[in-house]
């Protein structure tokens, strides 16, 4: 099968300590892959990478054919990303939203404006695609974004933390419909999470990263079976440790500094 | 070009929803222009150098143009820090297509604010010379508004935290407003301060403006066209050089 991801001997050194330590791996297309990993193991970091937002310290990456150094464009036109933190602009309405993603992406307004209805209806925002995102609650704004990330069909998704905050009926519906593009469109999915029963469901590989290191790489079933476990967080847990991690803050947390100073 | 579009179409949007805002940056230069055109409009008179009033307007629109400008760096710190940007980065376009865009976006807002005041100052009571060459003074505030947009911009590229915009208020826009000549006549200025006058591009801006508006200047326009356009060709430059390197 081809491989739609590849990347080798991955390094994100920051000032003071090193994010991401020498991996490698590929996602063959149509996978839908899980990296699970406690807070701060360096998941985003990759994701960021992965995505053109930062530049490695060496190593290289390809994306659907693309390098992410050399071919930022194509990269950038063959996925979608969800991010862990909110990216919406709350002062436009949520149609709007959507909007500016289709004129970044080049899409035609007829076609667009197609797809965005029927996104929006699937997310359930139809009703309310004139508000202002700003009155949105946080699970509606995630929602907006799940469906904003689809717009221009990518060949593959990216999913930090995509359900986080998400009541199970949205949950269930989103990933009912990301299973579907993953069967028909053949969509590829990269998927970071903390619920690790949902990569238990999903996804056909899992790897498991700590400290900037992948620990472990292989389909759930052989992680379970290895590790002796019953479910894959217990084979989680076995594998990373009972610590307990810190994580930098995301941009929420920054704005509550913010109104504290 | 859609991509333009649709970046400058964002920050139109924004602004119209954002009237507390346009009010706001509206009542300083109009506090300037009552307290210094009033205040000072009777000594400036019997000095011999006319009507303050009208000297002192197409400065003060000029004030409203630059400050607007450069603040609209706070917005880029703004979609740094709470994400929007990220969206942004991830799209097939260009680092420099979006710092175009941006700017082509945020200098309308400015020059829009610019001619705001310029209504009001015409309601107090200032005459332009020649209304037919009004549209060569609008000219002039576009070019201070993508001059001073792209040096906000600039700023914003590598300040990741919002408190340093009152710093860039205090230690450069009030710098560069009061040394542009917005205020005084350019004639028999002390040796220093003549040669900050004639390094602040602003000084040319507002002289481009004059000539047009009451034609008064100092420069020809020319001179002061061309010294703008150099200046935001390299602050265009720096400024891009600067929105490259952000990663989120």
């Amino acid at each position: 099968m081809e491989n739609i991801i590849e990347v080798k001997n991955l390094k994100k050194v920051f000032k003071n300590f090193i994010a991401v330590d020498d991996i490698g791996f590929t996602v063959a297309k149509g996978e839908i892959f899980a990296f699970l990993g406690p807070n701060g193991a360096g998941k985003t970091t990759t994701i960021k990478m992965l995505t053109t937002l930062l530049r490695p310290t060496s190593g290289s990456i390809r994306i659907n054919g693309f390098d992410t150094l050399n071919d930022q464009d194509g990269v950038r036109r063959s996925f979608g990303i969800v991010f862990q933190d909110q990216s919406v602009d709350e002062e436009l309405t949520a149609q709007e939203n959507m909007l500016f993603h289709a004129g970044l992406y080049g899409l035609a307004k007829k076609e667009s404006r197609e797809k965005i209805a029927q996104l929006l209806e699937f997310v359930g925002l139809a009703d309310r695609k004139d508000e202002l995102v700003k009155r949105f609650s946080g699970g509606m704004k995630r929602r907006l974004e799940i469906a904003r990330g689809l717009i221009h069909e990518p060949k593959i998704l990216f999913l930090d933390e995509p359900t986080l905050g998400l009541d199970p009926q949205t949950r269930n519906r989103m990933w009912e419909h990301i299973m579907s593009l993953n069967k028909e469109k053949q969509m590829t999915v990269f998927l970071t999470t903390h619920y690790i029963e949902e990569a238990e469901k999903m996804a056909s590989r899992v790897a498991i990263i700590d400290r900037g290191k992948i620990l472990v790489l292989d389909s759930v079933e052989k992680i379970r079976n290895t590790y002796d476990s019953q479910s894959l967080e217990e084979a989680f847990l076995k594998i990373t440790g009972h610590d307990i991690r810190q994580e930098s803050a995301d941009s929420l947390d920054r704005m509550r500094k913010f109104k504290k100073r | 070009m859609n991509t333009i579009y649709i970046l400058w179409l964002r920050q139109i949007t924004r602004y119209r929803r954002s009237r507390a805002r346009m009010l706001t940056s509206l009542t300083q230069p109009l506090m300037f222009f009552l307290a210094f055109g009033f205040g000072f409009g009777s000594v400036y008179q019997k000095a011999g150098g006319g009507d303050y009033i009208q000297f002192l307007a197409p400065g003060i629109i000029a004030m409203t143009v630059m400050t607007s400008a450069v603040l609209s760096g706070i917005d880029l710190i703004w979609d740094k820090q709470f994400g929007f940007l990220k969206e942004t980065l991830v799209a097939p376009v260009s680092r420099t297509t979006i710092m175009f865009g941006r700017t082509l976006g945020a200098a309308t807002v400015s020059f829009f604010q610019g001619f705001l005041v310029f209504v009001f100052t015409v309601i107090i009571g200032f005459r332009p010379e020649n209304y037919l060459l009004i549209p060569l003074a609008f000219l002039f505030m576009i070019l201070i508004a993508f001059l001073f947009t792209a040096l906000g911009t600039a700023i914003a590229s590598v300040v990741s935290d919002m408190h340093a915009f009152p710093l860039v208020m205090n230690f450069l826009v009030m710098p560069l407003f009061f040394l542009s000549g917005a205020l005084f006549p350019l004639h028999d200025l002390p040796l220093a301060l003549k040669i900050l006058n004639r390094i602040d591009p602003l000084t040319y801006g507002v002289d481009g403006m004059r000539y047009f508006l009451i034609n008064i200047s100092s420069f020809s326009p020319v001179l002061d066209l061309a010294v703008l356009l150099v200046f935001i060709f390299f602050i265009m430059t720096i400024g891009v050089a600067l929105f490259r390197r952000i990663e989120v």
